[in-house]
């Protein structure tokens, strides 16, 4: 139908061909200042860099040294620039009141620092929640000698969230009722719809005061999520040529938003993450976490579009763009999928809760049962109809599975190989395990018969147990602590279990390169992710970075193994400033490098971290909120190199 | 009712425009007439918060391992387990020698008493635990047995999590005494998944034994900047990280209330200032009659600090500025989310006469849909004594049902309708009948819900 209409009328962009504006050099030149800028054809207030968000793409190359003069253009508001991934001195890092002081209104600080690494990273604001206004950007540095992934095209695309409320009314709206953006929750309706959970697990979730249903904080219900600065309506587009292999470069700029990135008809190769380059891994689907780089190879062989999607990780609205042989291409858009649903363990208490059943039909929620009737979603919603997108249309195997009613019924399981359908037959009936909320570890579940499980007590457990934790501080910011945790770098990621199709999981992930460090840790560490969702505190181990006394202290050199526990029932986007740490997944030598690791609900992650870089550096929580609510820790290296050794030219004094 | 739906969002204080006409210093706006804030709050709260001060918590004796293992080369990637058990973590495919999976290295529990006690792992089907000592990080697993089981991963490393047994680790060990895993016929390794401790694969077990240093004082970036631009971007940063100020005004009911004759109405909001822990509370509440004027109205001012994750205990002042003569109370009291979900609030009231009141108030928010919302409400107030010259009668003096549809055009702002229900108990009933007040009945009500 909208085909026949004339472009003007069109409720659909025809695409907008814009790359990124780019800037390359040993001097570079970026100035912040307030902008408005158009989304789906409204205007919004934003902070741009060289008036445009995302800010424009810094291509440097490996090897080289770079000076970046940073203007501070706001009126009446310090800024900075954090250059997420690069390895720079502690005092370059950008991040106030722990690097530097930060860059006053008007001023112009210089960030002077060499080159040494290659690929995708990016930059953004770490001053207040300006990032969440656009105050980001994507940087590429191509590799000194011929780059080991080869390809015929580039482009980058930074996905992000945009609202037209300001940040600091996000943040209050929160404070003041943390389920403010959340219009996917669970209702009356939908029990009586027999949607989500049946009566028992809502009880049960409710008497732990947790709602299965908050995978996202800040949602669609606010945001626009954007690829490179465009909404799903203006449809930015890539251009390639048949046969090419297409590089695309992705970033999740994203203040709040883990994104379920997929392309229709196309199968992705990862060949990077953070930046450093791994083994290929063909994949349909991938989550990436807010901050994660991911690149991924597409070739396609026909002169056809190619719709690439974005969903929030709680699918309230998606990003979209087209790639196309040429402009003015565009393909069916799939419709969101459900959201899904918090099970037990997202609460940390492994298998023993899923009471859910294991249907593979897409149009279920992970519960396994229909979502709630009265869901709503943003806009980008109404995309698959306008699109024209149906089932048959879907051409390739990934795109079937997108497709509801397409049903995985005669799928099989096992080849399928997913635990959480298994999972549910195995558990049916857990019965009389009422017995577990005795706090004794040695009989918690002794003289369990798991001959008669027939429905079992949740709330039984004890969901706050501090013996499990012995450093978490005992607090209002602790909800809940993890009863058990369990190692989950082995799976996709929230929503992501039951999909039908190849997701990437960390575990896929092998660098090509010999790690640096092959050393065995010489100790480790246990950080809890913690916070009280109903207050929405968020902190390490108990503690917000307002009540935090000391930095958590390495010795130069040393190698920790660092064991993050989620105490949280949502996913959390760790990231360390000023290091690369080996993600703990089994790969021995070869385990992929990154500088942010999605930790997933009531889940383990585990790094091997070589202390390397001296000084002072950031360590938090990704999503934007949750550090500003205090889910930030500073992290010192000593002892420091000799002072002054690189003595800032621009901002001393 | 039109009138109402006008004149609500007044002011955002649910003051109706038909109460214009009445003596407005008398009414609880957020003038607080009559407020003696200077005035010590007579009942500090003196339940102290258990912020019980934690262990510092960042000492962490950093030699977490269970038990020392052999340092190993830097480039041994391929554990050979059977040299050293206990130094890899996947050596624990040996069931026989639960303590070399690294049991949870960082668990703080003493050495696993006989962890895997009870486990008759042979049972667990497609587990082939093999007796021979793990070789061989896989060995004991029976691969072919795991479809898709591939050391690469694939989507198909996922589901067999389970068959890690060091995956066993996080049933906290001891936990799985007794259990007898023979019994679980219908068990299939995806439900052993809950207990996946790490990952497969090759893993450096943890070798060292150093601890953490002790953290420094100064401030890296000081050698490098201004320390005095420095100091203040740190308070800056640690302030706005956690250390906040926020608010809420909230006005759950602000409606009019026809009864039988007789049409009134009511109110009830609740503000807050402050941060996660320490917090400035208002409260007001109050009802009257289109005719009479206004027939109760209050308003506190307390101290709110937080005793946990959903509660806050409360001390302070409460002034009734209606009946007269006007009383003020000290106060102290309890307001947080109950299981399930309930709101709840219960005070005690002291007053300058020396005579105690209480009160319970409490609702539930039923989502019908995403922003239709049903609330049951009750509220009950009762006296320690009769206190005549205000008609309260000892015991339960009256009691409160409502219940109340409302719809969120944004959360913000949900006008209602609704019913209420009072009803006066005990003496108080016995006062008001022999002044010819009345004692209780249906209303029908409608209002808005507003905050910001």
């Amino acid at each position: 139908m909208a085909g026949y209409m004339p472009a003007w009328a069109q409720p659909v962009s025809g695409g907008i061909l814009k790359p990124l504006p780019t800037v390359v050099g040993p001097d570079i030149n970026l100035t912040i200042a307030h902008m408005m800028m158009t989304i789906d054809g409204r205007e919004q207030h934003a902070i741009g860099l060289n008036g445009t968000v995302p800010g424009p793409l810094v291509r440097l190359r490996q090897g080289q040294n770079v000076r970046l003069s940073v203007t501070n253009g706001l009126k009446d508001e310090d800024t900075s620039i954090h250059w997420h991934g690069l390895l720079v001195p502690f005092q370059y890092d950008g991040v106030p009141g722990v690097s530097f002081p930060g860059i006053g209104a008007g001023k112009t600080f210089v960030y002077e620092f060499p080159v040494i690494q290659s690929g995708t990273y990016w930059y953004h604001s770490h001053s207040g929640l300006q990032e969440q206004l656009g105050h980001y950007g994507p940087i590429v540095v191509d590799p000194e000698g011929p780059d080991p992934i080869q390809s015929d095209r580039e482009h980058v695309i930074v996905l992000s969230d945009h609202s037209p409320m300001h940040p600091h009314a996000i943040m209050r709206k929160l404070k003041q009722q943390s389920g403010y953006f959340n219009y996917q929750r669970q209702t009356l309706a939908g029990l009586l719809a027999g949607a989500d959970q049946p009566f028992k697990e809502r009880w049960d979730w409710g008497k732990m005061r947790m709602d299965p249903a908050d995978s996202s904080d800040v949602t669609g219900s606010t945001y626009t999520y954007l690829v490179n600065g465009y909404g799903p309506f203006d449809n930015w587009t890539a251009l390639f040529t048949p046969g090419e292999r297409v590089r695309l470069r992705f970033v999740n700029a994203s203040a709040m938003t883990h994104f379920d990135v997929r392309i229709p008809g196309l199968r992705m190769t990862v060949v990077q993450a953070d930046g450093q380059n791994v083994r290929p891994v063909p994949v349909d689907e991938f989550q990436i976490g807010v901050a994660e780089t991911y690149d991924v190879i597409v070739e396609p062989a026909q002169p056809e579009a190619f719709t690439l999607v974005a969903e929030s990780v709680d699918r309230s609205g998606m990003a979209r763009a087209t790639l196309a042989p040429r402009a003015g291409m565009s393909a069916p858009v799939p419709p969101l999928r459900a959201r899904p649903l918090a099970t037990m363990r997202d609460m940390g208490m492994g298998n023993m809760g899923d009471q859910t059943t294991g249907s593979m039909d897409g149009m279920e929620g992970s519960s396994g049962r229909p979502v709630d009737p009265t869901v709503e979603k943003n806009r980008s919603a109404k995309l698959a109809k306008l699109t024209g997108w149906s089932g048959s249309a879907a051409s390739a195997s990934s795109a079937a599975s997108q497709q509801p009613m397409s049903g995985m019924a005669g799928m099989n399981h096992a080849a399928m190989g997913h635990s959480s359908a298994s999972t549910a037959s195995g558990m049916t009936g857990m019965a009389g395990m009422a017995g577990m909320q005795s706090v004794d570890p040695g009989s918690a579940m002794a003289g369990m018969d798991h001959g008669d499980m027939a429905g079992m007590d949740m709330g039984a457990m004890n969901m706050r147990d501090f013996s499990k934790a012995p450093q978490v501080k005992r607090g209002p910011g602790v909800q809940t602590i993890s009863p058990m945790p369990e190692y989950r770098m082995d799976e996709p990621g929230q929503g992501m279990e039951r999909v039908g199709h190849k997701v990437l999981v960390y575990t896929d992930l092998v660098a090509t390169e010999r790690n640096p460090d092959t050393r065995p840790p010489d100790r480790e560490m246990e950080i809890h992710l913690t916070g009280n969702m109903e207050r929405y505190m968020w902190g390490f181990d108990g503690e917000k970075l307002s009540e935090i006394k000391d930095p958590i202290p390495f010795t130069k050199g040393e190698r920790v193994r660092i064991k993050l526990v989620n105490d949280t029932m949502m996913s959390h986007p760790i990231h360390l400033h000023g290091h690369f740490f080996e993600l703990v997944t089994g790969h021995g030598d070869f385990a992929p490098r990154k500088h942010t690791v999605m930790v997933q609900p009531g889940g383990i992650a585990m790094f091997d971290l070589t202390a390397d870089a001296p000084g002072d550096w950031a360590f938090h929580c990704h999503l934007l909120y949750h550090m500003h609510a205090g889910m930030m820790q500073v992290v010192t290296v000593r002892p420091l190199d000799a002072p002054r050794t690189l003595p800032g030219p621009g901002g001393a004094g | 009712m039109r009138a109402v739906f006008l004149a609500l969002p007044l002011l955002g204080l649910g003051v109706p425009a038909t109460a214009q006409s009445m003596d407005h210093s008398n009414m609880p706006g957020m003038q607080m007439p009559g407020m003696k804030m200077g005035s010590k709050p007579a009942a500090k709260p003196k339940a102290k918060p258990k912020t019980s001060v934690s262990s510092a918590s960042r000492k962490r004796s950093a030699p977490r391992r269970a038990r020392a293992a052999p340092p190993r080369s830097p480039q041994a990637s391929k554990p050979v387990a059977g040299a050293s058990p206990a130094a890899d973590p996947h050596a624990g495919h040996n069931m026989a020698d639960m303590p070399g999976m690294n049991m949870e290295s960082s668990s703080t529990q003493a050495a696993p008493d006989q962890p895997a006690q009870g486990h008759d792992m042979s049972a667990m089907p497609g587990m082939e635990m093999g007796q021979q000592p793990a070789a061989d990080p896989h060995a004991g697993h029976d691969m072919s047995a795991m479809p898709g089981m591939s050391p690469s991963g694939g989507q198909a490393a996922q589901p067999m999590p389970g068959h890690d047994m060091s995956a066993m680790q996080g049933m906290e060990n001891g936990q799985m005494q007794g259990m007898d895993h023979s019994q679980m016929p219908g068990m299939d390794h995806g439900g052993m998944a809950g207990m996946k401790m790490g990952p497969s694969g090759t893993v450096k077990p943890v070798t060292g034994s150093t601890t953490a240093p002790p953290p420094p004082s100064d401030h890296a970036a000081d050698l490098i900047w201004d320390p005095e631009a420095m100091r203040g971007a740190r308070a800056d940063l640690r302030t706005e990280t956690g250390g906040q100020s926020f608010y809420m005004v909230l006005f759950n009911l602000a409606e009019y209330q026809a009864k039988k004759g007789r049409d009134g109405y009511r109110w009830d909001g609740e503000a807050w200032y402050g941060g996660d822990i320490n917090r400035l509370t208002l409260k007001t509440e109050g009802e009257g009659a289109f005719r009479e004027g206004l027939e109760s109205a209050e308003i506190q001012a307390v101290y709110s600090r937080s005793i946990g994750p959903y509660w806050f205990v409360q001390g302070g002042l409460r002034y009734d500025i209606k009946p007269n003569p006007s009383r003020t109370y000290a106060t102290i009291g309890i307001e947080g989310l109950a299981p399930n979900n309930f709101d709840v609030e219960g005070a005690l009231f002291l007053s300058d006469r020396g005579d105690v009141l209480g009160r319970i108030e409490g609702y539930y928010d039923q989502r019908v849909t995403q922003r239709l919302i049903l609330q049951p409400r009750a509220e009950f107030n009762l006296s320690a004594q009769d206190v005549r010259a205000e008609g309260y009668g000892s015991g339960l003096v009256d009691a409160e049902l409502g219940l109340r549809l409302r719809y969120e055009v944004r959360r913000e702002f949900a006008p209602y309708i609704g019913i209420s229900w009072e009803r006066q108990f005990g003496d108080t009933r016995r006062f008001s009948r022999l002044r010819n007040q009345e004692t209780g009945g249906f209303s029908f009500v409608a209002g808005v819900r507003t905050w910001f």
